[in-house]
């Protein structure tokens, strides 16, 4: 048993995945009120906004911890994500402050079984690599 | 009548009260003459029945089928519970109910034809019956209503099933087609031939034919016989009398007879269902084939006529005129055997050795399917389905404008007033059935509304309640069903409300009665005075805030001397009441503001230097009262540009002014109008220009996206405190109106365009006039929501136009104005296919500038197409334009323009292989012609137009500002105006004398238009082109002298000059017809358009042949190349 870095960026990894979680139920959450018609697209953009910058960085961070960790295979696993992070922000409708959504452009159903889609699959994607997280954390804290 | 029978049959108890509305039928007892109802129902005069059978048919609820199914089941349940359910209404109702029940058992021993003619009867018993019962159960209503409904339709359905007998059945008024059917031999050849006579001109294809055959035989006798020789029984006969074959095309569901066809799939009764289906399927692979291909396309029947052996030897000869008529449509059509079996060949081959099994099972199906197929050519005819080969038909523009094509909803609402097209229009006037055929037609779906339209004739209802359905709060409309007086049934949900006591009130004939009376129910556009529940706060008054730029540039352009007068000149005529208020702000670096005070004598200039941190001195000053300070307000209007006339800084602060409009107006909300003459180049809000003049002509456009979401912020922030900003860019250089737009679009204000202004060139002066003049005068209202309901299974995909998306399906509009036009894409969630009809309600709530809430409601339904041949053949091609071209401009905006361009060609390709797909021609280029459906035929046309027009040519050097100008427009022009900018009219103005109609005693110039290409164009005539915006009068140079001294007054061609702004009123008759015809032209526009007159070498008559779209343009097709093009893609 061993406490390395390799564990200690497992551990860290589970904690910001915990909260990644939260973030993507809110955000499926944000999007479902805004198809129920229970929430203005202005109130709905402002509360959704602000968490988009932090929880694309909360998910690099940890990626950079496996990277310095040389957990390759936990890496490669959210590589992909980074990259559909990055583009998604490159690509943001015009806007001065932080965040990814527009609320004149949101109602759009496109736009918002897209975003709702995504939100999905990221809880998916983030529920999954919590338990790897979790095996990973194991697999190296028993590692002679 | 009918309807007071229902309630007797209802109420057992109370039925003596209620029957003495019912006077024919129950006269002699009460209770127990109620489960008789039925019966006697029969036997009563049809017409009488008529009205009542169609609105329980409306009230039907296809998902509800399966009641139907256990029709008699349920029926004897009923009874058979009956103590349970009775209970507390006393025993004769128990007793009375049974009667009837065995008068049901007993009706099938009876004669077959009486018997059958009962059967909707029974089908309406079990209703009343059941609801009987649940007079108990109040809970149930819902349900049991829905399960009432479904009886009576499929009753109707169910009737052709049961053929012969049916037809003899006095005819179900509300099945068109009913008469179609196989009536008793007797009536055989007559049947059809009247329906159709009824409907469409050219019904002698169908019956005829089989005459044409057969002439020496009797169309009665040839029943018979071949009855005989196929050994049926004689009630069957008719359907022998039609061959095999013919019979399949009746899988095609969009035969006329549209219920009964769709009748068969959707009835419950389980064996019934599957005969239908079964049958083509047991056929020979002949009659495999073409049920398969029925899905797909309608001439599946024909088609695969060709392939028995008989084929070869029947050949053309037989064919009687019509015959070819038809086949000229559909060429690939081989003669087909379909009018020789029924006469003779028939018979003894084919039919005889696979159908008797069937055809015992279900004579009257074969009949009815027989019939049909008889009949259905000629109804092809009918009903429009013609195509057009679109290389070959060169002058495919209709001289004058076509109306646009009328809808059909089914039998109960055939005479319902549909809400005009012109207010509401739909791309497809017959909704797909489900998503996957909509997809297969490759059209797209949507609406386009003008909800505020000026209307002569607008009915307005003040009312304690506005009858609305308590579920999805839809309001009262023409197209809801009546359950009984007291009930109705909401057409957009399907849930049954109550119908207050006051709705039976007509308020004409001041009587108690039938709610059918009320003007909700007769008008499809409708205002209501909303009572105070539909207000959040007070009506607000209206407000006015004028902006203007008097920057460097403004001054140059002279602009404001122009608004101020005109401004000053319309100030009684603003629309609002006593507590109207108005302001001005002017700001170049700085903002300056107006006080208007009653402690001053004029008014009095105020300068705030900060333009980053915006404050208001004294904000109860700056607006003000427009009837107390009305002189003030004059002279200020004297006063700012005189005072503004010196040269001045340049630099403009629109969005500081802005932030100050926006603090001054947020308590009330209201409209701020801009002028801006420049690039807003500091404090918040500052631009950079962007456009780069050496790219204006270059493929892809770029900076069509705002470069700050500063304005669009703005305009949210304006939308929710009900201001609506509208901008008039009157722009002398790059000005950046993507990005300025923003201030208007999401503000449900209006963008208005005059590229390089000056108010010295008195055209654009006046130009500038006409447009403030409508602006200012016309209706407005305030605060202002539209809500767009669907009927479920139909949900809103994309809003186009100037607005705020709220929600869903809820439009935040500050401001509305009379010529503001919305769209809105639609997409299928779930099959419609057991509805009827599809309705769409735009209800727009506003508050006028009287200070009323008022609710503007237009309701339009429409039919449902089941077939792609209907789909195609319903579409309406000028509004799917005016649908493609916003989603055109949203594709510029989100992806590329030579994307959004692809996309149209490829609408074309798409809609065209559709169609081929649909009338199974010819696959590949083998074939020299590409055919389009009728009502399609111009829609290449269109498209190429479009992709010439100023928002979204490559290639022709344009303005950035003027592109999205013209992008502005099209996203928020209604339809009329749109088509004309898309494809102006041209009109031949030579001749005038030659096209003239009379009208009220006076002599109107009509001239036919000509289509838009070159070759049209006579080196010895005069034209004029008008898009909506301008009229180019271009005169060619072997033009009549006469003509030019009559119009011109000028002798000579060369005396004429290079261009000119104005048209000489002269004192002869020519002149004053041309001046008439303007003038005509002018009353449908929103305001009169400039003249402009070009010889045909002036040097700026490129304005004039560049709007000439059928020609061949710099990189662009002409149509004929356009049409090459999408015939090589065409699948």
């Amino acid at each position: 048993m061993a406490f390395s870095f390799p564990a200690f960026s497992y551990i860290i990894a589970l904690i910001i995945d915990a909260f990644l979680i939260f973030f993507s139920i809110f955000h499926v959450i944000a999007f479902d009120e805004l198809k129920t018609d229970y929430k203005n697209p202005i109130d709905q953009c402002n509360s959704l906004n602000p968490i988009v910058l932090p929880e694309y960085l909360l998910h690099l961070f940890i990626n950079i911890l496996f990277l310095l960790s040389g957990e390759w295979f936990s890496l490669i696993i959210n590589l992909p994500l980074i990259v559909y992070h990055i583009y998604r922000y490159r690509n943001r409708p015009v806007m001065s402050g932080p965040g990814l959504y527009d609320p004149t452009s949101i109602m759009n159903a496109d736009v918002l079984t897209v975003c709702q889609r995504e939100g999905w699959i990221k809880l998916a994607f983030y529920l999954l690599s919590f338990f790897l997280y979790l095996y990973g954390m194991i697999v190296v804290l028993i590692a002679v | 009548m009918s309807r007071g029978f229902c309630v007797s049959l209802r109420r057992p108890n109370s039925g003596i009260q209620v029957m003495s509305n019912v006077p024919p039928y129950n006269s002699s007892s009460g209770p127990p003459n109620a489960p008789l109802g039925p019966y006697a129902f029969n036997q009563g005069p049809p017409s009488q029945f008529a009205g009542h059978i169609k609105q329980d048919a409306n009230s039907n609820n296809p998902t509800n089928a399966p009641a139907f199914n256990n029709q008699a089941n349920h029926y004897n349940q009923s009874a058979n519970s009956s103590p349970a359910f009775n209970h507390p209404i006393a025993p004769p109702t128990l007793q009375a109910m049974q009667p009837p029940r065995t008068s049901y058992k007993q009706i099938p021993n009876q004669s077959p034809i009486g018997n059958l003619q009962n059967i909707p009867l029974s089908s309406a018993s079990p209703n009343s019956l059941y609801n009987t019962n649940n007079l108990s159960y109040p809970v149930n209503q819902t349900r049991q209503i829905n399960d009432n409904a479904p009886p009576l339709i499929a009753s109707s359905q169910y009737q052709p099933i049961n053929g012969p007998p049916m037809a003899i059945r006095p005819p179900v008024s509300q099945f068109q087609p009913a008469a179609s059917f196989p009536p008793p031999q007797p009536q055989f050849p007559p049947g059809p031939m009247t329906s159709q006579s009824n409907q469409l001109p050219n019904q002698i294809v169908g019956p005829p034919r089989s005459n044409a055959m057969v002439p020496p035989i009797n169309p009665p006798l040839c029943g018979p016989s071949i009855a005989s020789s196929m050994g049926l029984p004689t009630s069957n006969v008719n359907g022998p009398s039609l061959p095999g074959p013919p019979s399949f095309p009746m899988s095609r569901p969009n035969e006329p007879p549209r219920n009964q066809m769709r009748g068969p799939p959707s009835l419950p009764m389980g064996p019934m269902q599957a005969r239908p289906q079964n049958q083509p399927m047991s056929l020979d692979p002949q009659s495999q084939q073409t049920g398969f291909i029925g899905h797909t396309n309608n001439l599946s029947g024909p088609q695969s006529l060709p392939m028995p052996g008989q084929m070869g030897q029947q050949a053309m000869p037989p064919m009687g005129p019509p015959k070819n008529s038809m086949q000229s449509r559909y060429p690939q059509m081989p003669p087909s055997n379909i009018q020789r079996p029924p006469t003779q060949g028939m018979p003894p081959q084919a039919p005889q050795g696979m159908y008797p099994p069937m055809q015992n099972q279900v004579p009257g199906l074969t009949q009815q399917m027989g019939q049909l197929s008889v009949t259905q050519q000629g109804f092809d005819q009918l009903w429009g389905h013609e195509m057009v080969d679109l290389l070959q038909c060169k002058h495919i523009l209709p001289e004058y404008p076509e109306e646009p094509a009328e809808i059909r909803l089914g039998p109960q609402f055939s005479d319902a007033p549909n809400c005009s097209p012109e207010i509401f229009r739909s791309t497809i006037n017959k909704i797909p059935d489900t998503n996957s055929l909509l997809q297969k037609s490759r059209l797209p779906l949507g609406i386009l509304i003008h909800p505020f339209k000026d209307l002569n004739h607008l009915p307005v209802i003040q009312c304690t309640t506005i009858v609305r359905c308590r579920a999805c709060r839809t309001y009262i409309n023409p197209f809801v069903y009546f359950i009984d007086a007291k009930r109705w049934k909401c057409n957009l949900c399907y849930r049954v409300n109550d119908l207050p006591e006051e709705f039976q009130y007509d308020p004409v004939s001041k009587s108690y009665g039938d709610p059918t009376r009320r003007p909700e129910i007769k008008s499809a556009t409708i205002e209501f005075i909303a009572p105070s529940e539909y207000m959040l706060r007070p009506p607000q008054p209206a407000v006015y805030l004028f902006l203007l730029d008097v920057s460097q540039i403004a001054r140059d352009s002279g602009y404001l001397q122009v608004v101020c007068e005109n401004i000053k000149e319309n100030l009684e005529q603003l629309p609002g009441d006593a507590r109207t208020q108005i302001g001005f702000i002017c700001y170049d670096a700085h903002i300056h503001y107006y006080l208007i005070s009653d402690g001053l004598t004029r008014p009095k200039e105020m300068t705030v230097l900060d333009i980053d941190e915006i404050f208001l001195p004294s904000p109860e000053s700056l607006l003000v009262n427009l009837g107390e300070h009305r002189e003030m307000i004059r002279e200020l209007l004297t006063l700012i540009p005189r005072r503004h006339s010196l040269p001045g800084v340049p630099a403009s602060a629109l969005g500081a002014a802005l932030q100050a409009a926006y603090k001054l107006m947020a308590p009330t909300g209201g409209r701020i109008t801009v002028f801006q003459t420049c690039l807003p180049n500091i404090g918040p809000g500052a631009l950079q220009s962007r456009e780069d003049p050496n790219a204006r002509s270059s493929k892809d456009v770029a900076h069509l996206n705002p470069a700050t979401d500063f304005y669009k912020r703005l305009a949210l922030d304006c939308s929710g405190a009900q201001i609506a900003v509208d901008l008039f860019l009157l722009s002398s250089q790059y000005c950046d109106l993507a990005t300025l737009s923003g201030m208007s679009k999401f503000s449900a204000g209006t963008v208005y365009h005059i590229p390089v202004f000056n108010a010295s060139r008195s055209w654009q002066a006046a130009q500038l006039r006409n447009m403030l003049t409508r602006y200012l005068t016309r209706k407005i209202g305030f605060e202002a929501v539209m809500r767009v309901r669907c009927t479920r299974g139909i949900a809103i995909h994309t809003f186009h136009g100037n607005f705020f998306v709220r929600s869903t399906d809820l439009l935040s509009l500050p401001n509305v104005s009379p010529d503001a036009g919305f769209g809105m894409q639609l997409t299928i969630e779930e099959s419609l296919s057991d509805l009827q009809q599809v309705c769409f309600q735009a209800a727009l709530l506003y508050t006028s500038s009287k200070g009323e809430r008022r609710i503007r409601v237009h309701t339009m339904a429409l039919p449902i197409a089941t077939t792609l041949t209907d789909v195609l053949h319903a579409a309406d091609q000028q509004c799917i334009v005016g649908l493609l071209s916003k989603m055109a401009v949203d594709r510029c905006v989100t992806a590329s323009m030579s994307e959004a361009k692809e996309a149209l060609i490829n609408v074309a390709i798409d809609v065209l292989s559709a169609h081929k797909l649909s009338q199974n021609l010819p696959a590949g280029p083998a074939s020299s012609s590409l055919h389009a459906p009728l009502p399609l035929r111009l829609l290449p046309m269109y498209l190429l137009a479009l992709l010439k027009t100023k928002a979204l040519r490559t290639g022709t050097s344009t303005r950035l500002d003027e592109r999205v100008a013209a992008m502005c427009d099209l996203k928020c022009h209604p339809l009329a105006q749109l088509i004309r900018l898309v494809y102006p009219d041209l009109y031949p103005i030579h001749s005038l004398a030659q096209h003239v109609h009379k009208e009220d005693e006076e002599l109107v110039p009509d001239p036919p238009r000509l289509q838009l290409t070159s070759e049209r164009i006579n080196l010895n005539g005069a034209y004029l082109l008008d898009d909506g915006e301008i009229m180019i009068v271009y005169i060619c140079n072997s033009v009549s002298p006469a003509f030019l001294s009559e119009t011109f007054g000028v002798t000579a061609f060369s005396q004429l000059p290079d261009e000119a702004t104005t048209l000489p009123r002269l004192e002869n008759e020519g002149s004053a017809m041309l001046h008439s015809f303007i003038d005509k032209l002018n009353d449908d526009r929103p305001y009169p358009s400039n003249v402009l007159v070009l010889r045909d070498n002036s040097p700026s008559r490129t304005r004039f042949t560049e709007r000439l779209v059928e020609d061949r343009l710099e990189s662009a097709f002409s149509y004929y190349e356009f049409l090459q093009h999408v015939k090589s893609q065409v699948k």
